[in-house]
């Protein structure tokens, strides 16, 4: 498998639609400070941190986390996870590579670990550029956690880099059903239009009244489950079920996008 | 397993909804032949290829190659195959060399050191660092052809190569594939074009609307083909009466003022013996052996509807 990922990996660095989406990852946090800076007055203070914008720059990419869920990461997430297949299939170059030595659970699992990397690399290069451009207009300062206690700067940084780390499991799991969707429509702008809306339904599903029974295991709360890192004690009851739930909402789509891959016909393309 | 032949197929059946695009199709190509599916587009020939590579699933039959099923043995039963169809694809994107690359690898240990010597041998060692994207079709062509011989096959699929080529091109690819012969790869060649097939090809399988309806060498179906004849008489009314009287000749008929017939060599020679007894002349008496061609559209096309187009995907 290692030969199909690095060549899944070359193949993304050849294509301009990685860089549209690293370039957003990395412009977004940028973007964000720019704006909150010539802004007069404090900041968004209806969401977790708002009112911190201006105290530290570590609140910086915690906001830009929280933006950033209802649709720019699952769009930057969709452009490749949508395309990774699909795109083979309109090029015709699926049948050139399914006709070497390599089985079709191998190039698939190339392929779904690529488009893993590729989302986590922009996630992660979103929360660096975060870190860097909110620290340098607004500073390093300790952050005031959810729960009022004060928090030193490196600790505040543990605190993000795991915040990353639970925030990425929902990205993945949109990028798994962007893998389906690439998978079963053999097309790419179907399928990264397809993904973005199944994202912002699972967003749409949780602010429309009546659905509060169900709000906790909707993908898109999932991208919330961080707040527990920044409360004093830690909760750890969000975190755990984003793990479970993700585990789910990533393994079925990308289980059934496995057999399509391993079962379609490869013809006209 | 050594003694499989590189390619066998058994009642080969592949469906779309109701369209039937490859019937029941038997045929086995043995090492050494450089062996044409030969048929009109849309006979079903691309459908075939696309099941022998393992590309999609029959809905019923198998493919074996050198003993192998695609389906049950998955990428092993493609060790020694190569090819391509409906034309090479690569990623534009990509240059030569690093397309290749990426085949090689994936190809597995060894292949890699080989992707100069295929791409000199196509002639593109010079284009190798232009992205595909910027390519001709006759260099996409040939650079399909070097991807194959990457794997070093033993069995070679090609799916209508010179198709898009221009004459020197077609020229150049046809000098190829005798080459290759040469070096004792097993070819498939798939083609529409007759003459292509009978200038490379030493064992045919016509396909007609997705069924086989001929197995075998030219020289065969050529002598299958009763031979006619063209009689040149003075009394071209005359002559044709005498002619109906020999036993052995049949299909009498004037044309042109000429009397034509089909008739056996003992047949024929009996026919002259009457003439000369009935008082005829005759200026000439000429064999007319059914062209290649005759034959190739009486097959592919008596009592036949338009085919149906192949489908361009599942």
């Amino acid at each position: 498998m290692g030969a199909v990922y690095r060549w899944e990996i070359r193949k993304l660095r050849a294509q301009k639609r990685t860089y549209l989406g690293l370039g957003g990852a990395i412009l977004v946090p940028i973007i964000f400070v720019v704006g909150i800076s010539t802004q007069h007055g404090g900041g968004p203070n209806d969401i977790p941190l708002g009112r911190a914008i201006r105290d530290t720059g570590l609140a910086t990419p915690f906001l830009v986390l929280f933006f950033m869920s209802i649709w720019g990461l699952p769009l930057i997430t969709a452009l490749v996870a949508g395309d990774i297949v699909a795109a083979e299939s309109h090029n015709g170059t699926l049948k050139t590579i399914l006709t070497r030595s390599r089985d079709r659970g191998e190039i698939f699992a190339g392929k779904a670990f690529a488009a893993a990397t590729y989302t986590l690399l922009a996630l992660l290069a979103m929360t660096a550029v975060g870190v860097a451009a909110g620290t340098a207009e607004f500073g390093w300062h300790p952050l005031v956690s959810l729960s009022g206690t004060t928090v030193p700067p490196l600790k505040s940084l543990g605190l993000l880099a795991a915040s990353t780390a639970v925030y990425a499991w929902p990205l993945l799991a949109i990028a798994a059903f962007g893998l389906l969707l690439s998978t079963a429509t053999r097309n790419s702008a179907a399928s990264v239009v397809g993904t973005l809306m199944f994202a912002l339904l699972m967003q749409l599903l949780g602010a429309v009244p009546g659905t509060e029974v169900i709000r906790p295991y909707l993908l898109g709360e999932q991208f919330s489950a961080w707040h527990g890192f920044l409360r004093q004690p830690t909760d750890w009851a969000p975190v755990i079920r984003a793990a479970w739930l993700c585990a789910l909402y990533a393994g079925v789509p990308l289980f059934a996008a496995y057999l399509v891959f391993l079962r379609r016909d490869v013809a006209g393309e | 397993m050594s003694d499989a032949p590189p390619l066998a197929a058994r009642g080969l059946v592949k469906r779309y909804g109701g369209l039937v695009a490859v019937d029941d199709v038997d045929l086995t190509v043995e090492a050494g032949d450089v062996f044409g599916y030969l048929g009109p587009n849309g006979a079903g020939k691309t459908t075939s290829l696309r099941m022998m590579l393992g590309l999609i699933r029959p809905t019923s039959g198998c493919v074996e190659l050198f003993g192998r099923d695609p389906l049950l043995a998955g990428a092993r039963a493609l060790d020694g195959v190569a090819g391509f169809v409906e034309g090479p694809r690569f990623y534009p994107y990509l240059s030569a060399r690093e397309n290749l690359e990426l085949l090689a690898d994936y190809d597995g240990a060894g292949t890699r050191a080989r992707v100069r010597e295929v791409l000199e041998l196509v002639e593109l060692a010079d284009r190798a660092s232009d992205r595909v994207g910027g390519y001709s079709h006759g260099m996409k062509q040939r650079l399909g052809i070097a991807a194959s011989l990457l794997r070093r096959p033993r069995l070679l699929l090609l799916d209508e190569p010179t198709t898009g080529l221009d004459p020197a091109g077609m020229r150049d690819m046809r000098e190829l594939v005798r080459r290759l012969a040469a070096e004792r790869i097993t070819i498939l060649l798939s083609s529409h074009l007759l003459y292509e097939v009978e200038e490379l090809c030493n064992r045919v399988a016509i396909v007609r609307r997705g069924r086989v309806v001929y197995e075998g060498t030219l020289s065969d179906l050529k002598a299958t083909a009763a031979t006619h004849y063209r009689l040149r008489a003075a009394d071209a009314e005359t002559a044709a009466r005498a002619c109906a009287t020999v036993g052995g000749i049949a299909d009498v008929r004037l044309e042109s003022g000429d009397v034509r017939f089909t008739g056996g060599d003992d047949a024929v020679a009996a026919l002259t013996v009457a003439l000369g007894r009935a008082g005829i002349g005759f200026t000439a008496l000429v064999p007319e052996t059914a062209s290649l061609e005759e034959l190739f559209l009486g097959l592919t096309e008596e009592h036949d509807a338009p085919a149906a187009a192949e489908p361009e995907a599942a």
